[in-house]
C-alpha cells in the first residue's frame, strides 16, 4: 500500500527528530486531520506548532493536498489518497 | 539576608518581538549582552525565579505561525526546554486556544514551585511545578462578566497578578475589565474598580470594564496597591476597595507602567505618555518619576536618558530587581533598554537597535552560581 508523505518546511524539521518528511500508510479513509494525527503522533511539539489545542489549524500555517491549500478544499476534513503528498508551509508574512 | 554576603550578578532578560536577549552585568554599569534567543518569535512575558538554588528563566514564546508557548532555562539561557504538551494548554470543554502569554509572575519565596500566568485569552493560571504545567483558574473562567470583557489594542489580557504574603489575596488586572480581587486564593472573584475611571465608556464608573494598564503591590503596607490605568494614576489603601487619583505631580497621567519598590514602602515608578491621542513622552522627553511618599509626591528621573525619544514604553517593558539599592529597567518599542542601580536616579543604555521591547525582567544570582552554570555549559560543549 503506498504512503502519504508529509512534507516538513525546515524550521519544523528539528521538532521531527531532524526529518524532512514524514510518512504513514494510506489506510483507509484519510483526512488532513487524521494524517497529522498519525505522522505527529511521535511528535507532540511539532503537532502544537501545526494545530492549537482545539485542533483547529494554526492560522498561518498552510497545508496543501495535491497543490490546492485545503482551506479552499473541506479544510482539516480534505480527503488525501494514497501516494499524495501534503505540503506545510507556512505563510509568507510579516515585517 | 545579608546583601554583601556573596557576590552578586545580575542578569537582565529583554523579550522583543523578535526574540530575547539575556544582559549579564557584575555591577549594573557594564554589561553584556547574548542573543538573539528565540529568534523571530515574540517574547511578551518572562519570569526569572530566584527561589532555587538556580535562577530559573521562564519566557512566554508566541510566534505568527507556530503560535505561543513557554519554554524554561535553568542555566541562565544556554540551553530551553518547553514541555511536551505544552506548560498552557485550555482544558477540554472550554473551546478556547491559547493566544499570548502576558505575565509570567513567581510567587512568593514561603510558596515554592508556584508560578501564576496570565494570559489571552482572558485567563489566570497557577502552576505548582515551577512553571512546567500550569491549571486554568476556573473561578475567574467561568466568572459571569467574561462575556463582556473586551480587548484592548495589544489584546485580551490578564496582564497583572499580585499575590499577598499570605496566598489569600489575589488581585488581577486585565485590559479591558479591570481590576478583579480575590479573597479566598484565586477560587472566587469580585471587581474592585471603584474610584478608577473608564472614560471611553457611556457610564464612566462602571463596576468593570476599566483599562487597567498595570498594578504592582507596595512592598511593604498589606492592602495598598497602585494602579496605571488609561488616564489615571491611582493608589488604594483598602485592598481595592476604593482608589484615589495620585496623578497630581506626573507630566501626563496616561502610561503602561507601574512598578513598585522590592521593600521599601510608598516607592514606586511610572513611565508617562503623554495621551491616549499622542502615545509618545510628553514632548518627545522620556523621563521616569518615582515617588516616595505613596503618590502624593513625584520626582522626575531623566539622567542619562536622551534629549529626545518618540516610543512609548509598553507595560511589561520594565522592572526592577531585588538589589539594594534597587535596580530600575525599563525599554523601548524603538529597541533601547536602559538600566539604573540607583533606583532611577541616573541610567545608562545596556542595549539600542533591538525590536520593540514587549518585557524586561531583572534578577540578582549570586556570581558563584552563574559562574558554575557558565562552568557546566563550557563543559557540554553548548553555547554559551
Amino acid at each position: 500500500m503506498p504512503d502519504i508523505t508529509v512534507l516538513l518546511p525546515s524550521v519544523l524539521q528539528p521538532l521531527a527528530g531532524g526529518q524532512s518528511y514524514l510518512t504513514t500508510p494510506a489506510d483507509g479513509a484519510v483526512t488532513v486531520e487524521s494524517l497529522l494525527d498519525a505522522v505527529t503522533g511521535d511528535y507532540p511539539v511539532l503537532a502544537r506548532r501545526i494545530r492549537d489545542e482545539t485542533g483547529s489549524l494554526r492560522r498561518y500555517v498552510n497545508i496543501y493536498v495535491n497543490g490546492e491549500e485545503v482551506r479552499r478544499l473541506k479544510g482539516l476534513d480534505t480527503e488525501v489518497a494514497a501516494g499524495q503528498e501534503v505540503l506545510i508551509i507556512q505563510s509568507v508574512a510579516g515585517g | 539576608m545579608g546583601f554583601m554576603a556573596t557576590a552578586e550578578s545580575y542578569v537582565l532578560a529583554i523579550g522583543t518581538k523578535k526574540g530575547l536577549w539575556l544582559a549579564r552585568s557584575t555591577d549594573r554599569k557594564e554589561w553584556s549582552l547574548s542573543g538573539p534567543h528565540f529568534l523571530m518569535s515574540e517574547i511578551p512575558s518572562i519570569g526569572i525565579d530566584t527561589r532555587g538554588d538556580n535562577p530559573r528563566i521562564m519566557v512566554g514564546v508566541r510566534s505568527e505561525h507556530w503560535g505561543p508557548t513557554v519554554a524554561h532555562s535553568d542555566d541562565l539561557g544556554a540551553t530551553w526546554t518547553e514541555p511536551e504538551q505544552g506548560a498552557i494548554k485550555f482544558p477540554e470543554g472550554t473551546d478556547a486556544a491559547l493566544e499570548r502569554i502576558w505575565q509570567i509572575y513567581p510567587d512568593s519565596a514561603s510558596r515554592p514551585g508556584v508560578v501564576w500566568a496570565g494570559c489571552e485569552p482572558i485567563s489566570v493560571w497557577k502552576s505548582t511545578d515551577g512553571g512546567e504545567h500550569f491549571e486554568l483558574n476556573r473561578g475567574l473562567w467561568d466568572h459571569p462578566h467574561r462575556s463582556e470583557w473586551g480587548a484592548g489594542y495589544g489584546g485580551a489580557a490578564a496582564h497583572s497578578i499580585v499575590v499577598n504574603p499570605s496566598g489569600e489575596n489575589v488581585h488581577v488586572a486585565m485590559s479591558t475589565g479591570g481590576v478583579y480581587r480575590s479573597l479566598d486564593g484565586g477560587a472566587s472573584w469580585e471587581a474592585r474598580n471603584k474610584g478608577i475611571s473608564a472614560y471611553f465608556m457611556p457610564d464612566p464608573n462602571p463596576e468593570f470594564g476599566q483599562c487597567v494598564h498595570k498594578i504592582a503591590a507596595d512592598a511593604a503596607v498589606e492592602g495598598r496597591l497602585y494602579a496605571q490605568n488609561h488616564h489615571g494614576v491611582y493608589r488604594t489603601d483598602d485592598n481595592g476597595e476604593n482608589w484615589v487619583s495620585i496623578a497630581d505631580g506626573l507630566p501626563a497621567d496616561f502610561g503602561f507602567v507601574m512598578l513598585t519598590h522590592p521593600r521599601r514602602e510608598g516607592t514606586a515608578w511610572v513611565v508617562p505618555i503623554k495621551a491616549d491621542s499622542e502615545r509618545i513622552p510628553p514632548d518627545g522627553h522620556l523621563a521616569v518619576h518615582r515617588t516616595d511618599d505613596a503618590g502624593q509626591s513625584w520626582k522626575r528621573l531623566d539622567v542619562g536618558l536622551p534629549d529626545h525619544e518618540y516610543n512609548a514604553v509598553l507595560r511589561d517593558a520594565a522592572a526592577v530587581d531585588s538589589a539594594e539599592p534597587a535596580g530600575v529597567y525599563f525599554g523601548t518599542r524603538g529597541g533601547s533598554v536602559y538600566a539604573s542601580a540607583d533606583e532611577g536616579e541616573s541610567f545608562i543604555e545596556v542595549a539600542s537597535h533591538l525590536p520593540d521591547v514587549l518585557c524586561v525582567r531583572a534578577a540578582v544570582v549570586s556570581t558563584d552560581v552563574a559562574a558554575e552554570l557558565a562552568a557546566a555549559v563550557a563543559t557540554s560543549g553548548l553555547p554559551a
